[in-house]
């Protein structure tokens, strides 16, 4: 591999790289535009549109609700999930993996058709736009998400551990969370922030079984971006995107603490 | 400190473990009084390990019982049993220190921390690991990890301790070395120790008593001496320490059992038990290496053959011999003895009363071939 | 002797809470789609004769499976160089191009849509710059062009992660034997490389495709009525017109399409493993 064309590939990846990571930087100023329009670059500077989000009952609520849906959709679905993945382990290799290939499916299923069916289903009774509603079909979605990370844990396991913990005169329950769950928390963990960020950022199923009384922050998106010209929108945007990264770099640099003792 | 009580007597009982149409272990039945250093040997699927965790708990049985102490344990669950394990890949919680790997049985049974503290602080001292209580499993040695995993079986005073190969994944010093610790500590804690193993050294080391495990059963019961100077079968004889096999047509005579071996005959002044054909074993050590054409000594046996390998000891000389009809014989001799050479004719002759008659389950045709068991 | 079953005898029944919820929030609502799109309004193939037979909806049908297609081959092709160099950097370099990846997943999808809304837009910043240029202004927004490069950025990081995962594991040594033996650079990745990533890239290309195929939110807001996809008309079908029936067949029509692909690929992937001998 030469020189040049080692330079070549390497500027063609940073061109992807920067093709990947721009779009989103882009709504970062627009968020602070004086004018209520998306024009790029914007001009002037001002924080209405942060002070919107706050003072708008459509934005505040929308997102309060979409952190409360989440928060607990991520806790049901992470706690059936994982009982599903160690069920999964336990059994034996064509039972699991038949069970497996049903939980991943709503991975697999279009989300219009599933929007479509859950809102069917929803209108007979009488589920539409509500918490209970929004509750089972983000936590029908997560599920799959929950799955595969806590049977990565698993899968590095070694069950011999419950196996000693038995003879130690540990009880299932007692070895379950004395011993398993501690060594699969990594898997657990990264299986509660992905079926939160997935009920978080959820649109399809949000657009069909919302109403005006519980409104997702996506759906609020969606609706004002096909409305009129918003920057509130990417005050939103860069609000996610700030504190994710935030969140992310916390966990990183507590990752390399880690590991340094 | 040594309590011949602490220990607790282990009754198996006609035990049968089956695996849908495979047996693993048929009609086993076994008592190991209080206190005792037991261990079961056998090669690998004869059933050692399977009996072990039937004892533990961690497999139910099909038929019979287990008593522990005197009481049935019947279908107990395994955490119930108190009954302490040693794994042969230690089986150390990863995300836990030394000392709270040691003090988790501890904790479980509700005792207090100070009590606790102490116990564990007195369980390490007794495997030489105190200064390392801090530390965690992935920071260890193998024989580290494996005397932390001895401490936490042993903590919590369980009246069994059984012991799952656990120097099998250690290097040979480093097992003799475990191999007496682990004898110490029996006799200090005078609990009733089980251990299992493939490596019949490691059992002739260690134990008071050995079972002779073959195919889900136990050929045989007993002191290491009593195992490798009478054995009741031809599988243990060969299994245990080293020996030559002389398989043969045999006829009675006059109180004697005469085998033809090739074109030579050797007698034994026993009966054969029972019908079939029979096999004459005899140890490396009651054998002798004479010229050919010595003759024999009087009382004795002898078989012509050549000296096939020798090998030098340090404490002596092992020399195998191949005899007319292909067998392999073993003889050890003293340094100070003439030395033969490969390929020289020799005779190898043995005191009759010196050699076990035992009848041939199948497996004398391996030594004709020269392939190990 | 307990009656229940149990959990340690039947460790299936660990797994039935989350069944129960598939069943019950996925299971039942795909059987009632599927069940009206045979009975609503009529009982019988109505709706499917229906589709089939106007060419608006044979065109969004085609159209869905083109952008889809074009959508999987771009991002092959810019995903490929890319995750070959990420596993040819080091581990620093490394964390920043997966960084790179996973940041459009940080951002919800709508406002990553939206970022593009922004860009592609007639005054957006992409025409500024084609404008400055000396070329003439783009028409981006609400046609197929935008909808392809918008669900590029949003599908590229499903292409590179099984790519990369799959060239992680691809032994270089074996590049190294091949040039011993006297082949060129290129011919021996043509001839070991290559086939050696192909798992990655059937893995990923059936990923993309399948979601783009699903896709809703981008062909909607940066395609307009121009460039409809299928998930946009069925759920016009539905939400606007109420049309069970209708929405409820293209629907199926998604789901069949979908299923069909990933048989595909799995027959796909079992031959290429029975001829490679099965190494891995």
């Amino acid at each position: 591999m030469s020189r040049l064309q080692r330079l070549l590939i390497g500027l063609f990846c940073a061109a992807v790289a920067l093709w990947l990571v721009a779009p989103t930087l882009v709504i970062v100023p627009i968020s602070f535009a004086e004018k209520k329009s998306l024009a790029f670059p914007p001009d002037g500077f001002s924080l209405q549109w942060y002070a919107n989000l706050v003072q708008s009952p459509d934005w505040s609520g929308s997102v309060l609700n979409s952190l409360k849906i989440a928060a607990i959709v991520a806790v049901v679905s992470t706690v059936i999930g994982t009982l599903a993945a160690i069920g999964i382990e336990r059994m034996k290799a064509r039972g699991g993996g038949i069970i497996r290939a049903i939980l991943i499916t709503p991975m697999i299923v279009p989300g219009v058709v599933m929007a479509i069916g859950i809102y069917a289903v929803y209108l007979d009774h009488q589920l539409v736009g509500t918490l209970l509603g929004y509750v089972l079909a983000h936590s029908m979605l997560a599920i799959p998400f929950v799955v595969i990370a806590v049977g990565a844990s698993l899968s590095v396991f070694d069950a011999r551990l419950e196996t000693a913990a038995a003879s130690l005169g540990a009880s299932r329950p007692a070895t379950f969370f004395t011993i398993t769950l501690p060594l699969i928390a990594p898997g657990v963990l990264s299986g509660l922030l992905f079926a939160f960020v997935t009920s978080f950022d959820e649109v399809i199923v949000a657009l069909f079984i919302n109403s005006p009384t519980l409104k997702t922050l996506p759906v609020q998106i969606f609706a004002s971006m096909t409305r009129d010209s918003d920057p509130t929108v990417a005050a939103v945007g860069t609000l996610i995107f700030a504190l994710t990264s935030l969140a992310i770099a916390a966990g990183l640099w507590f990752g390399t603490r880690r590991r340094r003792s | 400190m040594a309590d011949k009580e602490r220990g607790a007597a282990v009754d198996i009982r006609a035990v049968t473990k089956t695996y849908g149409s495979f047996t693993a272990l048929e009609r086993v039945s076994l008592r190991i009084e209080a206190g005792q250093f037991m261990t079961f040997l056998g090669p690998s699927g004869s059933g050692k390990t399977t009996t072990l965790n039937v004892i533990a708990g961690f497999t139910g049985l099909t038929e019979g019982e287990i008593l522990i102490g005197g009481r049935s344990v019947g279908n107990l669950p395994a955490h119930k049993r108190n009954v302490g394990v040693v794994f042969q890949h230690y089986a150390l919680f990863p995300h836990m220190t030394v000392e709270a790997n040691v003090a988790y049985p501890l904790k479980l049974r509700r005792v207090p921390p100070a009590e606790r503290r102490r116990r564990v602080a007195r369980t390490l001292d007794m495997v030489r690991l105190t200064d390392f209580v801090h530390r965690y499993p992935a920071e260890l040695s193998g024989g580290q990890q494996q005397r932390v995993a001895l401490a936490r079986a042993m903590v919590f005073d369980p009246p069994l301790l059984l012991m799952d190969e656990p120097l099998g994944a250690l290097d040979k010093k480093l097992r003799e070395w475990l191999q007496l610790e682990i004898k110490r500590i029996h006799r200090e804690l005078g609990t009733t120790f089980v251990y299992v193993t493939h490596d019949q050294e490691e059992a002739l080391a260690l134990s008071d008593r050995i079972a002779v495990f073959n195919r889900g059963r136990i050929e045989q019961v007993g002191s290491g001496r009593d195992l490798y100077e009478n054995p009741k079968t031809l599988f243990v004889g060969r299994f245990i320490g080293e020996s030559t096999v002389l398989a043969g047509p045999h006829e009675v005579r006059g109180g004697e059992t005469v085998l033809r071996i090739g074109d030579e005959r050797v007698s034994h002044p026993c009966q054969p038990s029972g019908a079939g054909r029979q096999t004459l074993l005899v140890r490396p050590e009651k054998i002798t290496l004479r010229r050919r054409g010595a003759g024999p000594a009087p009382g004795g046996n002898r078989l012509s053959g050549r000296v096939s390998e020798a090998i030098y000891l340090g404490s002596g000389v092992k020399y195998e011999v191949t005899l007319a009809d292909g067998t392999r014989g073993v003889a050890r001799m003293a340094l100070t003895d003439a030395p033969f050479a490969l390929g020289d004719p020799v005779e190898i002759g043995w005191m009759k009363q010196d050699a076990r008659l035992l009848p041939d389950d199948g497996s004398s045709q391996a030594s004709q071939s020269g392939e190990e068991p | 002797m307990r009656d229940l079953p149990s959990i340690r005898r039947n460790p299936v029944l660990l797994t039935l809470p989350a069944v129960l919820l598939l069943l019950v929030a996925l299971g039942y609502p795909l059987a009632q789609v599927v069940a009206r799109s045979f009975t609503d309004p009529e009982a019988g193939l109505g709706n499917y004769v229906w589709f089939f037979s106007r060419p608006v909806n044979l065109t969004v049908f085609r159209r869905t499976f083109e952008v889809s297609g074009w959508v999987t081959l771009i991002c092959l092709v810019l995903a490929y160089p890319y995750a070959w160099l990420m596993t040819a950097v080091g581990p620093r370099v490394r964390l920043l191009m997966v960084l790179c990846v996973l940041v459009p997943f940080w951002v919800s999808g709508v406002v990553r849509t939206l970022a593009w809304v922004i860009l592609l837009q007639d005054s957006g910043v992409i025409n500024r710059m084609v404008m400055a240029l000396g070329f003439e202004k783009l028409r981006l927004i609400r046609t197929q062009t935008g909808v392809i490069i918008g669900m590029t950025q949003v599908l590229l990081p499903f292409m590179i992660m099984p790519l990369y995962a799959v060239m992680r594991g691809i032994d270089l040594r074996l590049l190294q034997a091949a040039r011993s033996l006297g082949a060129r650079p290129f011919l021996a990745f043509l001839q070991i490389y290559l086939p050696l990533s192909l798992p990655g890239v059937l893995a990923g290309a059936v990923i993309v495709f399948i979601l783009g195929l699903g896709f809703y939110i981008t062909p909607a807001l940066l395609g307009g009525p121009r460039a409809t996809m299928l998930s946009t008309l069925a759920q016009q079908q539905v939400l606007q017109q109420l049309n069970w029936g209708k929405g409820g067949a293209m629907g199926v029509i998604l789901l069949v399409s979908t299923l069909v692909l990933l048989a595909v690929a799995a027959r796909l992937t079992r031959r290429r493993y029975r001829i490679a001998g099965g190494s891995k």
